[in-house]
């Protein structure tokens, strides 16, 4: 039998992605970028396509309060957000992971607030490390569906009980269409069994759920948060390779690469980038610069110990990312050069700061990255921070 | 990789067309594609842009285009000196006009006029001109087959649809390959 292929965007993969694994509930409250997204799951009930309740609450703060009370029934949940509607979530999202309520969001990465932009950067997740969600970042439209699916598999599974946040680029992914598979419904049950919590809300064994702590216990809970959190880089190597043998698409679990093996000089990446930067590394390549690519595919947990072993032979690393912390750094390169600091790794780590709010990271961009790297690698003297393609005169 | 900008006012179809032509070239010839359009708010009448990639393997750049093989204008007064920006220097122009004669060429690039208005207000009775737009880019560039798509309109749009705007298709593709000779 032919494959089901279909041409569309990120943001509908992502709903077809969200049926295929059969929630019970879909809390959600529109926002650009995506806003297709909910339309489509909210048209799919409307239809009976999806036995599923969705909930048109009136906020993000209603969103995932809702999503909770859910979940703590027993309920497979779903929400989705992006930018100031995430921020607004906010309170909640701590509330979700120290529940640990696994509900699964997809997070279309915008720009946040001020100022105002619709457009697309990662500032908005990268700003929610903390808030003890696992974290996932993808590249194609492809990924994001599938990775639906595998989200709800880590999130529910008893070793992590923990949200999962899949993060796609706003406009790049959730508003570009592109041939993607569509997965048989029978196989996506075979690989995602129903969610069973070993924590229901329910009168047969009442239980003390959303409590509070004392001093005496609280960072007990923690510890078995963190603890959580660790367990889902198993549970989601684990996800990855069934998937790969049940679906043929493998994503190499915490992080991919490309061409890193012998490379002098990195990139590493977060996100849909990650895409041209693989042609600049084919297109420098034929002209024999030793030039590869590392992309981050889990934030949280954090591929510390791959990053580790990827990075030993390079001689200059670049982190870029659509993110920085201001009056430090950003937020990706403060995780990367921890963890290869911990190693002992001193080589030269900078920074490439740029792609916010929706500007076109190009590939001669990409190619000037490389080649400053080659440079530093070399001697040359360097900044950390590298905000790129700037329109205006610096005095520094 | 080829690559095409189209260029419309938001309500003529312009996204619509840009995804017909990546439904022909991924999904009925095996090719990948992809569709986006000018990224941010929709506004109806407001120029817009949309675009589509096409290439016989996987297409990873998700930068911006910067080379287009070929440029549709479906409304020509969107044409001004900025048009010929971020174009290849074998870019040809697909243009909808009333007056061939006005654009032998556009800054020495090679342009193919065609009436889609008239076309359109005669089959679909609304001056909605996207899918005579597809046929002679279809008919001028041969990036997809004719009887792709034909295939790309059915799959695509609603029933009531398909068969005028087929036939736009296939007469805009049919004059274009006979001005050709």
């Amino acid at each position: 039998m032919s494959k089901k292929r279909e041409f569309i965007s990120g943001d509908e993969a992502v709903a077809i992605g969200v049926k295929l694994s059969r929630p019970h509930v879909i809390a959600a409250y529109p926002i650009t970028p995506q806003t297709i997204t909910v339309e489509r799951l909210s048209e799919m009930v409307e239809r009976g396509e999806l036995n599923a309740e969705y909930m048109h609450v009136e906020s993000e703060h209603s969103a995932i309060s809702a999503a909770m009370g859910a979940s703590a029934v027993g309920a497979r949940t779903f929400t989705a957000s992006s930018s100031q509607g995430l921020l607004y979530m906010t309170e909640g999202l701590h509330y979700a992971s120290g529940g640990r309520f696994p509900v699964v969001m997809m997070n279309a990465n915008r720009s946040v607030a001020l100022p105002w932009s619709i457009y697309g950067d990662q500032r908005d997740s990268l700003s929610l490390l903390d808030s003890g969600w696992i974290q996932v970042y993808v590249e194609d439209a492809q990924e994001a569906l599938d990775m639906m699916i595998q989200a709800f598999r880590i999130a529910e599974h008893p070793d992590v009980l923990t949200p999962m946040m899949v993060n796609l680029d706003g406009f790049i992914l959730t508003h570009t269409y592109e041939i993607v598979e569509i997965p048989e419904q029978s196989q996506v049950d075979a690989f995602l069994p129903p969610f069973q919590t070993p924590n229901k809300m329910c009168f047969d064994n009442p239980k003390n759920m959303g409590f509070s702590s004392q001093p005496n216990d609280n960072t007990e809970f923690k510890y078995q948060q963190n603890l959580a959190v660790l367990n889902a880089v198993k549970v989601l190597e684990q996800a990855d390779t069934d998937f790969a043998a049940m679906f043929g698409r493998k994503y190499n679990g915490m992080v991919d690469e490309y061409q890193s093996a012998d490379a002098e000089v990195l990139l590493v990446t977060l996100g849909s980038v990650t895409g041209t930067v693989r042609d600049v590394v084919d297109e420098m390549r034929a002209e024999g610069h030793k030039v590869g690519v590392i992309k981050i595919r889990y934030m949280r947990p954090f591929p510390e110990e791959q990053l580790q072993n990827l990075t030993a032979g390079a001689k200059a690393i670049g982190v870029l990312e659509k993110d920085i912390s201001f009056g430090y750094e950003g937020t990706v390169y403060t995780n990367v050069n921890s963890a290869l600091a911990k190693v002992g790794n001193t080589v030269p780590k900078l920074n490439f700061v740029g792609g916010l709010g929706g500007r076109d990271v190009s590939k001669a961009d990409i190619r000037n990255m490389f080649l400053k790297l080659q440079r530093v690698a070399a001697g040359e003297a360097y900044k950390t921070v590298d905000f790129f393609n700037l329109n205006v005169e610096t005095n520094e | 990789m080829k690559e095409i900008r189209w260029h419309g006012r938001g309500g003529q179809g312009g996204f619509t067309v840009s995804r017909l032509l990546g439904i022909a070239a991924a999904i009925f010839e095996g090719k990948h594609a992809l569709a986006f359009p000018a990224f941010g708010p929709e506004r109806r009448g407001a120029p817009v842009l949309a675009f589509t990639k096409i290439s016989d393997e996987k297409i990873r750049d998700r930068s911006e285009i910067q080379s287009c093989d070929y440029v549709v204008v479906m409304d020509e007064t969107l044409i001004n000196a900025g048009i010929t920006l971020r174009v290849k220097p074998s870019c040809t122009f697909v243009v909808n006009t009333t007056d061939a004669a006005r654009y032998k060429e556009l800054d020495g690039f090679k342009v193919v006029a065609v009436d889609a208005t008239s076309l359109a207000l005669e089959v679909l009775k609304r001056p909605i001109t996207n899918t005579a737009m597809y046929g002679a880019l279809v008919a001028a560039s041969g990036f997809v087959s004719l009887e792709s798509a034909l295939k790309s309109i059915e799959h695509e749009m609603k029933p009531s649809l398909i068969g005028p705007n087929q036939e736009i298709v296939r007469r805009v593709y049919e004059l274009v390959k006979s001005q050709a000779l």
